[in-house]
């Protein structure tokens, strides 16, 4: 379902899988039994393909791949992050499977995680990550989560601090913009997910309902004798059309999930987003404080005090400073001055590397996409072809049956 | 001697029949289809009208035409109902149809007619056709009120269903090769509104027409002790038929229902898919033409929707009304079997009586007042004679009345039977028709769409497999 480049160094060494799914019990951090789901993440290097070595498997929980995930924001913070599938079940079109237990969607979401470990393995940067391999390999994985959680506290507060709100004065326009696009992408993929899932259930009750005609054909041709015939065999049609509904929106929920997951994209596009105004703004802070001290330099040489301060007020009341004093303040600040342009430079590099890296990174994602989709919409179309295809069958074989009536 | 319900027939007292009727029995001598049927509505002697006509062997022939008359060639008749009109008076607002009449019959004395009704005039000439024979089976009118929901009578669209009801309900009865006979169905047609108006009003009064409906009650509550093999398994039949159809005229419902629902949640998903092309540079023409496709396919599911509600829906529901007619008209043919087994069970206990050993209240007090015993019983046993012969009289005619009857019915229900398979199998037909349409405009929709995105099909096909 997903159009993975396989030229990149992880993938061409090794196959990656999320095979199945089991349902384990265990006690919880408050010491409460409770059942969860674990996924099998199998690997196997590629030239091994034919001769039936078994893979190298581990079991992994949804909790832990969001501490991976996490922790690859953090690390790789230009990056735009291949989300997760969803936690629970949010936009559905049959009530029935918003159940985090339903089979269906437990099935749907070991494609979705399965489907994250190869955008991560097949992504330039992420896949030579280190941690990345042992999330895949190491069974005896202790010490990492608890390195892994031990991180995650410290990135947590760095991401609290990146998803704060503050105000920067000269953000690259691309970013500004890129922001708009994925604040518009999901308002409206929203919609449009919300919106298909209310006609696929519309388009249930229709199908569903022709159910029933196959039930009083049958029962109406006990009654009769020249049409009999012809009303049985139209109910029975009429049965099979009602039941083909359920494949054809099987079939759909998964031209949804692509949506989804792009859905979720926007919030990785936000965070780089949000991580170039975090640097710009440290930039611009550093900057800021360069030109106070600049300032105070000057007006510490020619004496002018072109500022209101607690400083210059008290000077003017309790007298100037003597020469000594002055000149020992203009060796503090030269020093901070220094500092303040290295600091300056500092940020400058960081900034620049950062938009460059992320800008980098923000056009292989575009591409990524506008194929993705392109994809998703054609099958989309050969979807509802097939539908379609099927209800002509179906209605010509019951015209028959009501000829033969 | 009273009259029975079958004996009315009105029109032979009004002036609208021609006077010299003796060339038109001519006439319909030579024209097989109307052999002995039309007699019936053109008999001066309205009263002895009756049911031994029918039973002649001659009317044996004619139930063989009926299966002679369904071939359009012998049609002689056309009439339309339509341009529906409100008219408004002081007391009340009703609406008015037009209908139009094309015939080549001799009894009626135009070829064309065009006159103005209202749904009470159909309706008294479908209870005046039903009283006339009682056990023809007469095609459903539409229904005087709707509950469903607030129709108001004016609505547009309510109208409409109406008069195409009305428009099948008078061409039924001009196929009918005797309904289309009777003298009230040409004053219908071709009568002026106030000469309709003073036709309508002759006829038997109100108290004899009380009468009438008194013993038909009395009848349905005494039940019928012998009905044959034959009529009671075409009333199961009935039973089974209208619960059938009645299901299917739910169902049917529910399903245009929930395609419109469908059609609402459509509608608004077209939309989305341009709005998203706003936002994106690359598949923004992708994204149109799946926007463009949705919303093709919402019209084609408007007009299926519009089928299903013109074609299939209406024919349903006249058949659910035909059971209920098939109904009456069971009981009506019951009742009058009923009559005549009664009369019979009198005639019995009337014998019985009479030969019978005198503990006569009134040979008692015959003897009492001095009369000679055996004259009193003379004279008891010369009256009961003349009244067991004067039930004989009657007997004979109720069970003519009752073979009429019977024959009547059964050739009608065979007619009902191969045109309930006609229209129902046509209305099928033309619905599954429409969906198998309606999927192949779907089709095309996406398959251009699809063309104007691939270079080469099969290897995106290929591809989209194995992912």
């Amino acid at each position: 379902m997903v159009e993975i480049e396989k030229g990149t160094s992880l993938l061409r060494k090794m196959e990656i899988s999320v095979a199945e799914a089991e349902k384990r019990t265990g006690k919880n951090t408050v010491n409460m039994q409770e059942i969860y789901t674990v996924y099998l993440i199998e690997t196997r290097p590629v030239d091994a393909l034919t001769e039936g070595i078994t893979p190298d498997s581990l079991w992994r929980r949804y909790s832990e791949f969001e501490l991976l995930r996490n922790y690859l924001l953090v690390t790789y913070p230009f990056v735009v992050v291949a989300p997760l599938p969803e936690k629970r079940a949010e936009i559905v079109w049959h009530k029935l499977s918003a159940d985090n237990m339903d089979p269906d969607f437990v099935e749907r979401r070991r494609v979705g995680l399965e489907n994250f470990l190869l955008r991560v393995a097949s992504h330039p940067v992420l896949c030579n990550d280190n941690i990345f391999y042992i999330f895949l390999t190491e069974v005896r994985n202790h010490l990492l989560i608890f390195n892994l959680s031990v991180f995650f506290l410290q990135a947590d507060s760095r991401l609290k601090a990146v998803n704060a709100a503050f105000r920067v004065k000269n953000p690259d326009g691309r970013f500004t913009e890129l922001k708009h696009y994925s604040d518009e992408l999901q308002t409206v993929l929203s919609q449009l997910l919300r919106v298909r899932a209310r006609v696929a259930d519309r388009l249930y009750g229709v199908y569903k309902v022709h159910g029933n005609y196959g039930r009083v054909f049958s029962e109406w041709s006990a009654i009769e004798k020249e049409m009999g015939d012809g009303l049985q065999s139209a109910g029975h049609h009429m049965d099979a059309y009602a039941a083909s509904v359920d494949d054809i929106l099987e079939e759909e929920e998964h031209y949804a999930d692509q949506l989804k997951e792009y859905l979720f994209y926007t919030d990785a596009l936000r965070a780089v987003c949000r991580k170039h105004e975090l640097t710009q703004f440290e930039l611009e802070m550093v900057a800021l404080d360069l030109a106070c001290k600049k300032q105070q330099k000057e007006e510490l040489v020619t004496g002018t005090v072109r500022t209101f301060s607690l400083k210059g007020m008290t000077s003017k009341l309790f007298g100037q400073e003597t020469a000594e004093q002055r000149e020992a303040k203009l060796q503090v600040l030269e020093q901070q001055l220094e500092e303040g342009e290295e600091a300056v430079k500092e940020k400058n590099t960081e900034s620049d590397e950062f938009v460059k890296t992320a800008w980098v990174d923000i056009e292989r994602f575009k591409d990524q996409k506008d194929r993705d989709l392109k994809e998703a919409l054609i099958s989309y179309a050969v979807m509802q072809i097939s539908m379609c295809k099927k209800g002509i069958q179906v209605w010509t074989n019951a015209k028959e049956c009501f000829n033969k009536m | 001697m009273s009259r029975t319900i079958d004996d009315v027939v009105s029109p032979t007292q009004t002036n609208t029949i021609p006077a010299d009727i003796s060339g038109q029995m001519l006439d319909l001598d030579e024209d097989d289809d109307f052999e002995v049927f039309s007699k019936d509505s053109t008999l001066a002697d309205g009263s002895m009208f009756n049911a031994s006509m029918q039973t002649s062997p001659g009317s044996m022939v004619n139930q063989c035409k009926f299966e002679e008359d369904e071939d359009g060639d012998s049609k002689d008749i056309f009439i339309t109902v339509d341009n529906p009109e409100s008219h408004v008076t002081a007391i009340e607002t009703f609406i008015t149809y037009r209908v139009l009449t094309k015939t080549t019959r001799s009894e009626f004395d135009n070829s064309e007619y065009e006159v103005r009704r209202r749904y009470q005039d159909f309706h008294w000439l479908k209870g005046k056709l039903e009283e006339a024979h009682s056990t023809l089976i007469v095609h459903p009118l539409p229904e005087k009120f709707v509950v469903k929901g607030m129709v108001e009578r004016f609505n547009g669209d309510f109208i409409e269903t109406r008069r195409k009801a009305l428009h099948k309900f008078l061409n039924r009865i001009a196929d009918h090769p005797i309904l289309s006979c009777s003298e009230d169905f040409k004053v219908f047609l071709s009568a002026q509104a106030w000469e309709l108006t003073t036709y309508k009003k002759q006829g038997p009064g109100f108290l004899s027409r009380m009468g009438e409906t008194v013993r038909a009650v009395a009848n349905s509550v005494r039940g019928v002790k012998n009905r044959p093999e034959e009529f009671t398994a075409i009333q199961e039949y009935v039973e089974d038929f209208s619960n059938k159809i009645s299901s299917l005229d739910k169902v049917t419902q529910r399903i245009v229902k929930e395609q419109k629902e469908y059609l609402e949640e459509l509608k608004e998903y077209g939309p989305t898919y341009t709005l998203w092309s706003g936002s994106e540079e690359e598949l923004a023409e992708q994204l149109k033409g799946v926007a463009g496709c949705i919303e093709r396919c919402c019209q084609e599911t408007e007009e299926q929707v519009g089928h299903l509600s013109d074609t299939l829906v209406p024919v349903l529901h006249e058949y659910v009304l035909c059971a209920e007619t098939l109904k009456a008209v069971l009981r009506r043919r019951d009742n009058i079997q009923a009559e005549f087994e009664a009369k019979n069970e009198a005639l019995a206990t009337k014998k019985v009586d009479r030969d019978a050993e005198s503990s006569d209240l009134g040979f008692v007090w015959g003897s009492l007042l001095g009369k000679n015993p055996e004259e009193a019983r003379h004279q008891r046993q010369e009256r009961l004679d003349g009244e067991i012969e004067e039930l004989k009289v009657e007997i004979d005619k109720l069970e003519d009345r009752v073979e009429w009857a019977n024959n009547a019915l059964k050739g009608d229900w065979v007619r009902w039977q191969r045109s309930m398979r006609g229209d129902l199998k046509s209305a099928f037909l033309s619905t599954a028709e429409k969906n198998v349409d309606y999927y192949e405009k779907c089709l095309a929709v996406w398959e251009t769409f699809l063309l104007s995105q691939r270079t080469e099909p099969s290897e995106e096909t290929d591809r989209d497999n194995t992912s």
